[in-house]
C-alpha cells in the first residue's frame, strides 16, 4: 500500500513537472505540442536514441543517486556528491593515463577502483569534521565542490594538460583504460556496473543487519543508539564513505566510459541531479534505476528539444525543480544523523554543548 | 609608485568582486540568524541579474536593480512557502529552487534576447568618486573609487547589525534562529519571522544578481551567478554570521579572484586556482573552529 501510494506520487510528480514545462511553453509562445514531441523522439524515439543518449546519461545519475539513496537513508545529507564526482575523474585520469601497458581488464578495474577511493578521500574530511566538531556535512559536502572543481582546473592546466600545452583538457586515456561498449552502441559496461550496484544495495538495505542499522539511525539517531546495539555515529560516517565512493566511481565511469579525458564542466550538475532521482524514487535502490534512467531521458530529450522545436534545453531544469518538490512535500527526509547533536564524544567541546 | 597602482587596481577589483558577494551574503546572515539556510541563494541571485537585464533594457538601471530586488524576493518567497510553509528539507527545497532557477532565467532569456550567441550589451553603472578621498593612494581607488551598488552594499551593514542587534525585531529574530520552541512559547511567531527573514534576505541576493549584471559584467549569460550564491553562504560562515565578520570574508574572497587578474597583469603563471581555494579552506577551518570560536545559531536548517 505504502508502495503504491509513492509511485503514484512519484507519477505525479513526473505529470506534473511536465505539465508546468508545457503550461510555461505556452505561456512564453512556444509551441508545446512539438517541444514534447521532439523531448519524447530524442528520448525514446529509436533504439540508437534510448541507448546512446538516455542510458549513457543515465549512468552517473544511478550511480550517484543510489550512493546519495545510501546517504540520505542514514539521514546524512551528502549535497557535494560534484565534488566527489569531479575526485574521481581526476583521478580516474591520472591512473589511466599511467597504465597504457597494462592489459584491459586490469586497467579499467585499476581506473575504477582509483576513482572510487579518491570519492571516498574526498568526503573523508567531512566526515572528520562532523565527528570531531559537529560540524554540518551539508556546508563541508558543498564547499569541497568548488575546491574539487578549482582543482580540475589546475589539473589540465598543470600536471594532466594534453601535450600541445594548449587546451585545458587531459590526453585522451589509452584504449586499455576504456570501458567496452555494448553492442554497436555508445553505451558502456558502466551501466552493468549500475545495474549491479543497485542489485546490491536493494540487497543490502532490505536483507541485511547493517541495512536495517542505517535505517534505524536515519529515522532517528537518539532511538538507534539508547537501543545499545547501534552505533549511530559509525554507521551515519559508513554512509557519507559509501556514497562518497559511488559519487567518485561515477566520475571515474564517466572518464573510462564517456570522455575519455579530463575536462572542466565535465558534469552538467550530475551531482546535484541525481538528489533528485534519489529523492524521486524514495531512496529505493531499483527506483533510482528508473528514476535515473528518467531523468537520463529529460536530459537526452532536452538536447532534441532545443535542436527540432527550437525550446531551449536548458528548460528541463525546471521540470526537475517541480519533481524534486513534489517528491520533497510527499516524502520529506527528517533530521536524521545530520539534525542530530553528536552525542558520543572522546572529550567535551564547549562551542557546540547547547 | 608603480608598485602603489598596481595595489589600488588589486583593492578596487577585489572590492569590485566582494560587492555581490556581500549582497547575498548579507541577506543570508539575516535568514540564517532566524534559522533559514538558503541554498536557493544561488538561483535566487540568477533570477536577479536576468530581472536587472530586463529591467534595465526597459527602463534603465536603477528599474534594473528594482526588479532584480523584487525577482528575489518572489523567488525567496516560494522557497519560504515550501521550506517553512510546508516545513519541508531547507537544504533540498533550497536545490530545487536553485534549478527551477536555472531553467526559467536560461528559458526566459532565450525568448527576451534571442539565441544565445547574440551578444546582449547592457549599460553598466559609472563609478562614482568621493571627492578627496579618492584620491587617497591604494585605499581611494578600492574604496571611495566604486560603482553606486557598492555603496549601497556597505551602508547597508550598519543597518543589519543594527536591525539584529538593537531592536526587539531583531531580538526574536535571533530567538527564532537559536530556540525555536523556546521563542514560540515566548509568544515570537517563528513561521513568520523565518518567512520575512528570508523573503528580505531574498530581496538582498536579488541586489546581487543586479550589481553582478549592470555594474560589473553588462550583460546576461546562462549560469552566469556561477556558483556565487553557495559562496554567500561560506561567506556567512567564515563571517560568523556578523555583518562585519561578513563584510570581511566577502572582501577576503573578492580578494582572492582579484589576485588572478593581478597574476594575469604581472604576466606570471601562478596557479592562481590555489588562491581561489584558500577562502574555501579557511571557511572550513572556522567551521572547525580552528580561526577563533564559531557557532551556527542554534536551529540552523531545522523546520
Amino acid at each position: 500500500m505504502a508502495r503504491l501510494s509513492r509511485l503514484a506520487w512519484a507519477v505525479a510528480a513526473v505529470v506534473l513537472g511536465l505539465g508546468v514545462l508545457a503550461g510555461g511553453l505556452e505561456a512564453m509562445g512556444y509551441d508545446a505540442a512539438p517541444a514534447l514531441g521532439a523531448l519524447w523522439s530524442g528520448a525514446f524515439g529509436s533504439w540508437y536514441a534510448f541507448t546512446s543518449t538516455t542510458l549513457v546519461r543515465s549512468v552517473p545519475l544511478i550511480l550517484i543517486g543510489l550512493g546519495i539513496a545510501i546517504a540520505f537513508r542514514g539521514g546524512a545529507l551528502n549535497i557535494g556528491a560534484e565534488g566527489q564526482f569531479y575526485a574521481g575523474a581526476i583521478a580516474a585520469t591520472w591512473v589511466a593515463l599511467h597504465v597504457a601497458e597494462r592489459p584491459a581488464p586490469v586497467a579499467v578495474i585499476s581506473v575504477l577502483l582509483a576513482a572510487a577511493l579518491a570519492g571516498v578521500l574526498w568526503v573523508a574530511l567531512p566526515v572528520w569534521l562532523k565527528l570531531r566538531f559537529g560540524v554540518i556535512e551539508v556546508i563541508s559536502t558543498l564547499l569541497l565542490v568548488f575546491v574539487a572543481e578549482l582543482l580540475v582546473s589546475l589539473m589540465v592546466l598543470g600536471p594532466l594538460q594534453e601535450r600541445g600545452h594548449i587546451y585545458p583538457q587531459s590526453d585522451a586515456i589509452p584504449d586499455s583504460a576504456r570501458l567496452p561498449l555494448i553492442g554497436g552502441t555508445r553505451l558502456h559496461a558502466g551501466f552493468l556496473l549500475a545495474l549491479a550496484l543497485g542489485a546490491t544495495l536493494w540487497f543490502v538495505f532490505s536483507r541485511t543487519w547493517w541495512g536495517f542499522k542505517l535505517r534505524a539511525v536515519g529515522l532517528g539517531p537518539r532511538a538507534a543508539e539508547v537501543s545499545g546495539r547501534i552505533d549511530s555515529q559509525r554507521v551515519g560516517a559508513a554512509a557519507l564513505f559509501l556514497s562518497g565512493a559511488m559519487a567518485g566511481l561515477a566520475g571515474g565511469v564517466e572518464v573510462s566510459g564517456v570522455s575519455y579525458a579530463l575536462y572542466p564542466n565535465l558534469s552538467p550538475g550530475y551531482g546535484f541531479t541525481a538528489i533528485a532521482v534519489a529523492l524521486l524514487a524514495g531512496l529505493h535502490p531499483a527506483g533510482v534505476v528508473i528514476t535515473g534512467i528518467l531523468f537520463g531521458a529529460l536530459e537526452a530529450g532536452a538536447g532534441a528539444m532545443q535542436r527540432d522545436a527550437g525550446v531551449p534545453a536548458i528548460a528541463v531544469y525546471v521540470v526537475e525543480a517541480v519533481i524534486i518538490i513534489v517528491a520533497l512535500l510527499a516524502t520529506a527526509p527528517k533530521g536524521g544523523w545530520s539534525g542530530a547533536r553528536v552525542m558520543r564524544r572522546k572529550r567535551p567541546v564547549a562551542s557546540k554543548a547547547a | 609608485m608603480e608598485l602603489l597602482a598596481l595595489a589600488g587596481g588589486f583593492l578596487a577589483a577585489a572590492v569590485r568582486v566582494a560587492t555581490p558577494l556581500l549582497f547575498a551574503a548579507t541577506g543570508e546572515t539575516l535568514a540564517e540568524r532566524s534559522g533559514v539556510i538558503n541554498l536557493g541563494t544561488e538561483g535566487i541571485m540568477l533570477a536577479g541579474a536576468l530581472a536587472a537585464a530586463l529591467g534595465a533594457t526597459a527602463w534603465g538601471p536603477w528599474a534594473g536593480f528594482g526588479a532584480a530586488m523584487l525577482a528575489g524576493m518572489c523567488l525567496a518567497a516560494v522557497f519560504a512557502l515550501i521550506a517553512i510553509g510546508a516545513r519541508a528539507d531547507q537544504i533540498i527545497t533550497g536545490t530545487a529552487i536553485t534549478l527551477a532557477a536555472v531553467g526559467l532565467t536560461g528559458t526566459i532569456y532565450r525568448r527576451a534576447y534571442g539565441d544565445a550567441g547574440v551578444g546582449l550589451s547592457l549599460p553598466t553603472l559609472p563609478n562614482v568618486s568621493v571627492p578627496g578621498l579618492a584620491s587617497i593612494p591604494v585605499i581611494g581607488p578600492g574604496f571611495f573609487d566604486q560603482p553606486a551598488p557598492t555603496y549601497l552594499a556597505v551602508a547597508a551593514l550598519p543597518l543589519v547589525w543594527w536591525v539584529l542587534f538593537r531592536t526587539r525585531l531583531g531580538l526574536q529574530l535571533r530567538a527564532t534562529g537559536e530556540a525555536a520552541a523556546m521563542a514560540r512559547a515566548a509568544g515570537v511567531r517563528t513561521g513568520l519571522m523565518r518567512a520575512g527573514a528570508t523573503i528580505v534576505g531574498g530581496g538582498f541576493a536579488g541586489l546581487g544578481g543586479a550589481t553582478l549584471v549592470l555594474a560589473q559584467v553588462g550583460t546576461f549569460a546562462e549560469r552566469m551567478t556561477a556558483g556565487r550564491g553557495y559562496l554567500a553562504i561560506a561567506i556567512v560562515v567564515l563571517g560568523r554570521w556578523h555583518p562585519a565578520g561578513v563584510a570581511a570574508a566577502a572582501l577576503l574572497f573578492g580578494g582572492a579572484t582579484a589576485l588572478q587578474f593581478l597574476f594575469q597583469a604581472l604576466g606570471t603563471r601562478a596557479p592562481y586556482q590555489l588562491f581561489l581555494m584558500l577562502p574555501y579552506v579557511l571557511t572550513l577551518l572556522a567551521l572547525a573552529g580552528a580561526v577563533g570560536r564559531v557557532r551556527a545559531p542554534g536551529d540552523l536548517g531545522r523546520s
